[in-house]
Parts: C-alpha cells; sequence; structure tokens
C-alpha cells in the first residue's frame, strides 16, 4: 500500500510537471506573450490578435506535438527494452530511423515539392517497410523472433537503408536539406499533422498500457512464458506493432531524436520499480517532460534562431547514458 | 494410471534427430526422474513432453488426450515446467516472480482474485520463500533463487510438475532441500513429478521410476531397482560402479571407466 502512495505521489508530480511545462512553453518562445494573452487564445480566441494566432496555430501544435512524440518515443523505447531483454535497445534497432529517412530522401530526390505533409505520410510508410522486413527476416527461421535475430536483422536493415539514402543523398546534392531531420526539430509540427497522427499515438499508447501485464512476462524466457500458457510470438508482434507506430510516426515528425527512448524508461524504472503497469505511465510522463522542456530550451536558449533540440536531448542523454553503462557494468 | 505417455516419438533439435521412436509411460501421482548422459536428449525430451517443442513424429498423451490438440492456455493449468535456464529476469521481487504462476487462471484485464492471493502466499510458504518476498532475485543465493522459481510453479497449482535438471549450479545442502521440497510436494500435496537429473544417486532415492536415455534411444525404463543395476549403468554411461544398498535404495559408492577386456 505504501509503495502505491508513493507511486501516485510520483504521479502527481510529473502530472503537474508537464502541465507547468506545457504553459510555459505556450507562452514562452522568439516573441514573448503574456499571461494573459495566452488565457485569451486558449478561452476567448480572437483571429485579429497577431499574437494569439501565433499562439494557437503555431505554438499550441507544436506544443502538443512536443508532448505526444516526447511520450510515443519513450515508450517505444520501454518496449524494445522488454523486447530484446537489453537494456541498451531502443527504437532504432527495428530499422525505423533508417528506413524513415530513406523514405524522406527519396522525396526530397525526386518530389522537392511534396507537402511536408505528404513527406511526412511517406516517411512513416518507410519506418513500417523497413521494420516489416526486420519482422519477416526475424520470424524466418522457427525463432519466434528471438532477441538475437530481432537485433542483428534490424541493424543489417539500418546499414541497408542508410547506405542508399546516404548514396542517395550524395548524388542528388541533399546533405543540407538532411541535416535538420537528423538533429531532429518539432518546429513543423501543425495542426493538420497532429489531428492526422496524433491519434495513432494515443491509440497505441493505450494499447501498450493494456499489455503491460504481458510486457513483464518478457523478461521470463521463452520456454517459461509459453508453459504458464502465453503466446510469445503474438505478444512480441503486438509490442513491435506498437513500436512501429508510435516511433515511426515521432521520426517522421521530428527526425531520428536518440537518447528519449533509451533513457526516460530507466528513470521511470528508476523511481517505480519494474512493474511496467506503473513504468508505462511515468514513462508515458517523463518523456513528455523532457521533450517539452528541451523544445523550450531550444526555442528560447538563442532567439531568434532555433537550437536543434535533439542536440540538447543528447547533451542531457549522453551523461546519462554514460552513467548508466557504468553503473550496469558494475553489477557484472 | 500413466498420465503422460508418448508413443514412437521422434523429435528433430537443430536439424538432428535427437530422440528417436521413444515409447515412454509416466505413472501418475508418482516421481519419474530421466537420467542419462550429457546430450542424450533428455532436455528434448522433457520439453517435447511439456510441449515446449514438437515431435516431427509420433504422439504425446497427457491424461490420455494428444497434447497437440490442447490449447497453451489450457496446458498451462495442468502442467507447469520449470526449464533448464532460470537465470533470467534477475530485476524482478520473489513475489513478483511467484505471481506469474497464476497467469494461466488469470483473464485478460482482471487484477488479482483472493484465491490468486491465497494460491501465491501458500506457494511461496511450501518452498521457504516468504521471508525473501520483497528481494530482487538477482540479491539471491543460488538455492534461494532456485526456491523461488519452484515456488512460481506451485503456484500455478498444476498436477503435474516438469523440472529439467532443478539441481545444477547448488552446492550439496541446497541440492538436497530441493529434492526434499520435490518428494514433499509429490507425498503431500499429491503432484505427479517428472524431472532430468544428472546426480544418479539423488535420482535413485527420490524417485519411483525412472527412464534411461541414450544417444535419443530408450535405454532402460522401470523402478529404481530394475534400472540402477551395474550392468545398465555399463550400457548407459560406460561406467563400471560399485553399487551398494542404503535406506533400501540403491546407491553408487564409487565408479571407474569401465574398461572392456576385463570381467565386468
Amino acid at each position: 500500500m505504501k509503495s502505491n502512495l508513493r507511486y501516485s505521489l510520483q504521479i502527481t508530480v510529473a502530472l503537474l510537471v508537464l502541465f507547468l511545462l506545457l504553459l510555459m512553453s505556450v507562452r514562452y518562445g522568439s516573441n514573448q506573450t503574456s499571461a494573459g494573452t495566452v488565457f485569451n487564445a486558449i478561452f476567448h480566441y480572437d483571429p485579429k490578435d497577431i499574437d494569439q494566432r501565433i499562439i494557437v496555430s503555431i505554438r499550441i501544435p507544436r506544443v502538443l506535438g512536443a508532448m505526444l512524440i516526447g511520450a510515443a518515443l519513450a515508450v517505444s523505447g520501454a518496449l524494445m527494452q522488454s523486447v530484446t531483454k537489453n537494456p541498451m535497445a531502443d527504437s532504432g534497432l527495428l530499422g525505423i530511423n533508417a528506413g524513415a529517412a530513406f523514405m524522406l530522401t527519396l522525396c526530397f530526390t525526386f518530389f522537392p515539392k511534396m507537402s511536408t505533409l505528404n513527406t511526412t505520410a511517406f516517411s512513416v510508410i518507410g519506418a513500417g517497410i523497413s521494420a516489416g522486413l526486420v519482422f519477416l527476416i526475424s520470424s524466418l527461421k522457427k525463432s519466434q523472433m528471438s532477441p538475437t535475430i530481432l537485433v542483428l536483422a534490424g541493424m543489417a536493415i539500418s546499414a541497408f537503408f542508410t547506405a542508399i539514402s546516404e548514396g542517395v543523398a550524395v548524388v542528388a546534392n541533399l546533405k543540407q536539406d538532411l541535416a535538420f531531420w537528423h538533429f531532429g526539430g518539432i518546429s513543423a509540427v501543425s495542426w493538420a499533422q497532429l489531428t492526422r497522427l496524433g491519434p495513432w499515438i494515443i491509440i497505441a499508447l493505450i494499447v501498450v498500457y493494456f499489455m503491460s501485464s504481458n510486457l513483464n512476462l518478457l523478461s521470463l524466457s521463452d520456454d517459461s512464458i509459453k508453459s504458464l500458457g502465453k503466446n510469445i510470438l503474438s505478444i512480441r508482434l503486438l509490442a513491435l506493432v506498437c513500436v512501429v507506430i508510435l516511433s515511426g510516426i515521432s521520426v517522421s515528425l521530428v527526425g531520428a531524436v536518440a537518447f528519449v527512448g533509451l533513457i526516460i524508461p530507466h528513470i521511470a524504472k528508476f523511481l517505480v520499480g519494474t512493474d511496467n503497469k506503473k513504468v508505462i505511465p511515468m514513462t508515458v510522463l517523463l518523456g513528455a517532460d523532457l521533450t517539452v522542456l528541451a523544445d523550450l530550451i531550444a526555442r528560447t536558449i538563442d532567439p531568434p534562431r532555433e537550437t536543434p533540440f535533439g542536440i540538447i536531448i543528447s547533451l542531457v542523454g549522453v551523461p546519462f547514458f554514460i552513467y548508466l553503462a557504468r553503473r550496469d557494468g558494475n553489477q557484472i | 494410471m500413466n498420465i503422460i505417455e508418448t508413443k514412437k516419438v521422434c523429435v528433430n533439435y537443430d536439424k538432428k534427430l535427437t530422440i528417436h521412436d521413444l515409447s515412454i509411460q509416466i505413472p501418475k501421482g508418482q516421481i519419474t526422474t530421466l537420467i542419462g548422459p550429457n546430450g542424450c536428449g533428455k532436455s528434448t525430451l522433457i520439453r517435447t513432453i511439456a510441449r515446449l517443442l514438437k515431435p516431427c513424429n509420433g504422439s504425446v498423451f497427457l491424461d490420455s488426450e494428444n497434447i497437440e490438440q490442447k490449447k497453451t492456455s489450457e496446458m498451462a493449468k495442468e502442467v507447469a515446467v520449470l526449464p533448464q535456464s532460470s537465470d533470467v529476469a534477475n530485476d524482478m521481487t520473489v513475489q513478483e516472480l511467484v505471481t506469474f504462476g497464476r497467469i494461466p487462471y488469470r483473464h485478460r484485464f482482471s487484477s488479482l482474485s483472493k484465491l490468486d492471493h491465497e494460491k501465491i502466499d501458500w506457494a511461496m510458504e511450501k518452498a521457504s520463500v516468504q521471508d525473501l518476498a520483497d528481494r530482487h532475485l538477482s540479491t539471491l543465493s543460488g538455492g534461494q533463487r532456485q526456491r523461488a522459481w519452484i515456488a512460481m510453479a506451485i503456484a500455478q497449482d498444476t498436477d503435474t510438475i516438469i523440472l529439467d535438471e532443478p539441481t545444477t549450479y547448488l552446492d550439496l545442502t541446497h541440492q538436497l532441500d530441493v529434492m526434499l521440497l520435490i518428494k514433499e510436494l509429490n507425498e503431500k500435496e499429491d503432484r505427479t513429478i517428472v524431472m532430468a537429473l544428472h546426480d544418479l544417486n539423488h535420482a535413485a532415492r527420490f524417485s519411483d521410476q525412472l527412464i534411461a536415455i541414450k544417444n535419443g534411444f530408450l535405454q532402460k525404463a522401470g523402478t529404481v531397482d530394475q534400472v540402477i543395476t551395474k550392468e545398465n549403468l555399463r550400457n548407459i554411461f560406460n561406467i563400471d560402479a560399485n553399487i551398494v544398498e542404503d535406506h533400501g535404495k540403491p546407491m553408487i559408492l564409487s565408479y571407474d571407466r569401465w574398461r572392456s577386456g576385463e570381467s565386468a
């Protein structure tokens, strides 16, 4: 009972922090607005007021996007770590980043005038294709998607798509256009993207929450899971499909943002223990917290220019990663 | 009455035929132990009767019903399995591990029932791990960890428990603890036990039936006295064993490599 109280408290704090960060993010940016303008923009929207228009049409979708994407990336990291039994795994291992980058390169090369909405859609498809290939390879042998084969197939497919897109980018002289995508940035998230892609993220997050007790099981051996009467293949497959939806959409929207998926699940486990029924909600909130915060810093640290927020997340992430690697190393 | 029966089972493992035409009977309510040299097919057979491997020929029957016709979820209510390598899941607590044993009885979104809680407490008490309930598996000794895993199998509350080398890597006291616990489950709770063991003296002391396997073939099956004989041990393990009697059971006092030419 005591641990439940602690958990409720932690969730409440994380929620409050998120709420505060969301408000600050809507208010602060390259041009400052007063709290009153924010209030009016939300409750008495006046389209003639330019400040209110900036808030409603640019900042709010961007901030909501940052929130959803942070949650999505963090949860897909947690899923990947459970499925592969590897604490250093994230969604990049499924070839998702490489597949999305590949499609984006093709779009930039052959359809340079394509709208952002469409390029995003295509890179979601690219992420799906490369993840699908990884699934296919890892279920070829009767291995039931064994973690080792999954990781190896993911690395091979990633290398393959990266090689092609780098080649195409060099030939078509696209390095500049792709650079920003590789660093990651949320500036482009619009209402149109949010309303089309956001619901998928929300549905996938709900599915993940309801399968969290099955995720706990994944830490057992295949034989143990089967003898408890569960179908491992279907648990793994459902988890990986959620990974593809969550991180495929995120990566397509904001680029290959590293470390959210890697570090957030570990912080969440550090706080609430190993039960995924608690880990998943905490991961959602902390992922949203970190990404909204990083985006806020990215916009305000050097206005009016924007620092790619992937850089900010990595600046926080790398030291933490080294700390984790050292800590885990000590146990062995 | 036989709870488990295999009829002319062949099993492929890693593209090699590891079990050939094997027909065995495992009587209900008894302890049956598989013995044989490393790589003889003990583990493969254990996994086959637990429905973790599919035979390429022949069938396995549980309560006279072909297990291929059973659902995985039904099997889990009748047979609990403790696989050989249980060295995963180290960051969870004993209680969390034992709770997994109730999975076959849980419905999709429901939380633990009163019965589940009772069975979990009972299983932890049986395996004497109730004092370790909140400890992480990684902080336990090998013997404690093995008892925690056995508690999970007990919580599954099945008539049959299958264990693959449950005493491997344990020192002799912990080996004995585990064997006594298994014996108690058989005698007091009336569970059928099927296990693979390397220690022939433990096998002889604690089992009712022995099944000896060599190179994937059935070598000898029967009561302890029928199987543990000088001649059988020579055939199965290629050893020259000095067998004595202890507490009415055969015991191997010493053994040496068997050399052809010497009189057996």
